[in-house]
């Protein structure tokens, strides 16, 4: 068998004897984008919080890289959905503290982020304090600090989930072009069945509470990728499919609300 | 410049009509000069040959009393913030003990460290000391405990211990109210020099103001009071251009603590 970027086995987690994550298995191969798609509170940030490490599952294991990290932090490059930049940091400081706390050393750190922020078109505000980025910007900063951190796996949380619909299209592309020429392994969660659709190779689709993998999808649309993409047939034909699978009404959805 | 200007006028004016109305009070009500002399005859009295050396050379030595005091404090007050914030339970046992400490009133803390400590310099700096921590230690401690819980787990995620997640995250995040403390100790650390001063030196102005007291020398009494709150407003001037500087990631207009 080979050795998975990541690999979750049979996890389940309940709080205060209701169940949130019931059985759920994925897997993200090497240099794959998978998408994690489900409805609000199905639990996938409990989810992203067992694979860094900040709780245990009652049952299943988490590998990667082939390694038993159930339980341990500091395996994952993460991105949250909210930037989480430390203010009184400058941008590339930020960037620089992410890649020592990964254990990469502080000249080669400091060369990376500068280089990368240079080429991002984020080179002017190196040395800027967060609060006078944009919503949009600190996030680009926030994924280019994921991707830099010396972890192989990257955990991207809704990143995009608190921006306005435009600002989230342009990064969206932004992020594809980025990532296509660097293919990290990428496990993103996402309730936007078009982004899902639009960044990854493969969809997993969950229930609603408790959740369970419903079925995984694979995305077969070439790369390079650009918006395009949005308009045709068979984008909106699967668009359809999955939003289907996530009605409310379904029946492994419940009593869950979306 | 033209802004602080004009924000600054309305207090300006007010202190400008009391020393106006002052003037007035004694010029016209016949109020005897040993009893309220006018703010001129003040000013007369503070820059005569006689009083002016006096006067430098005691505020000199308060002013030397209260920043060696304010500095020892300062660094006390965050070592020890540092220790109750990183010991597990070392905060709940001594917060009681702390707030305690600081119900004995400070002019009957002087004469115990006399006692204990002598008549020199020593029980003057300590008692600015332990009335300047404890701002501060209170203050730095709600800073160290109020870090962002977003931040927090976002850098425990990536693998941050918990030196990193202090270093990085909870110490510089506990600046600001650092500066918050350090605003009231620079204005407690004036007054406890005054009363160490007044308990028994044979220097500054807290030493000078009892001996113009006793003497009625009502004048010199004021010309010292008006030295002291001087002082104070520069001292806490210091403090706030201090907070500018390292807090200057901060957005504009989110600067905490009193306006001066």
């Amino acid at each position: 068998m080979t050795e998975h970027a990541l690999d979750i086995r049979n996890i389940s987690k309940q709080f205060g004897g209701i169940p949130v994550l019931d059985n759920v298995s994925i897997t993200v191969s090497e240099g794959e984008f998978v998408a994690l798609l489900g409805p609000s509170g199905s639990g996938k940030s409990t989810l992203f919080q067992m694979i860094g490490g900040m709780m245990r599952p009652e049952a299943g294991n988490i590998m990667i890289s082939g390694r038993q990290v159930t339980g341990e932090r500091g395996h994952i490059a993460y991105m949250p959905q909210q930037a989480s930049l430390l203010p009184w940091r400058t941008v590339a400081a930020n960037v620089e503290l992410a890649l020592e706390i990964g254990g990469v050393p502080k000249a080669a750190a400091r060369k990376e982020t500068r280089q990368w922020l240079a080429r991002v078109g984020l080179g002017e505000y190196a040395d800027a304090y967060p609060h006078v980025l944009s919503g949009g910007m600190q996030q680009r900063v926030s994924f280019i600090r994921a991707l830099l951190s010396p972890q192989r796996l990257m955990c991207l949380d809704e990143p995009f989930g608190a921006l306005d619909a435009l600002t989230r299209m342009q990064m969206q592309q932004w992020l594809l072009s980025i990532w296509e020429e660097n293919r990290r392994s990428v496990l993103l969660v996402t309730h936007s069945i078009e982004e899902a659709l639009l960044l990854s190779d493969r969809i997993v689709v969950l229930s609603a509470k408790p959740a369970s993998v419903l079925e995984q999808i694979p995305v077969p649309f070439d790369r390079p990728r650009d918006e395009r993409l949005w308009s045709t047939p068979l984008f909106n034909e699967m668009k359809e499919q999955i939003y289907e699978l996530l009605k409310p009404a379904n029946g492994a959805g419940g009593a869950g609300q979306a | 410049m033209g802004s602080k200007l004009r924000r600054g006028w309305p207090p300006l004016a007010v202190i400008l009509l009391f020393l106006l109305a002052w003037q007035g009070v004694v010029m016209y009500g016949g109020i005897k000069p040993y009893l309220l002399p006018s703010p001129i005859q003040v000013i007369q009295e503070a820059l005569s040959d006689k009083v002016w050396p006096r006067l430098v050379e005691h505020t000199l030595a308060t002013a030397q009393r209260t920043l060696l005091g304010l500095f020892l404090g300062t660094a006390a007050g965050i070592v020890l913030s540092m220790l109750l914030h990183l010991l597990p339970g070392a905060r709940r046992g001594l917060s009681p003990m702390l707030i305690l400490s600081q119900n004995i009133p400070i002019i009957v803390l002087g004469p115990l460290l006399m006692i204990w400590l002598g008549f020199g310099e020593l029980p003057k700096i300590v008692l600015i000391v332990l009335v300047c921590f404890f701002p501060i230690t209170v203050a730095m401690m709600t800073g160290l405990r109020q870090s962002d819980p977003r931040l927090a787990n976002y850098l425990a995620m990536i693998g941050a211990g918990r030196w990193t997640m202090f270093r990085r995250l909870e110490l510089p995040g506990a600046v600001p109210y650092l500066f918050s403390g350090m605003k009231i100790a620079a204005a407690y650390s004036v007054t406890s020099a005054i009363v160490a001063e007044w308990l028994g030196a044979k220097s500054g102005l807290g030493y000078f103001i009892k001996l113009s007291a006793s003497g009625f020398f009502t004048a010199r009494v004021l010309a010292a009071t008006g030295i002291i709150v001087l002082f104070s407003l520069l001292l806490y001037g210091l403090v706030a251009a201090a907070e500018r500087w390292f807090v200057r990631w901060k957005p504009q207009g989110e600067g905490g603590g009193l306006q001066p």
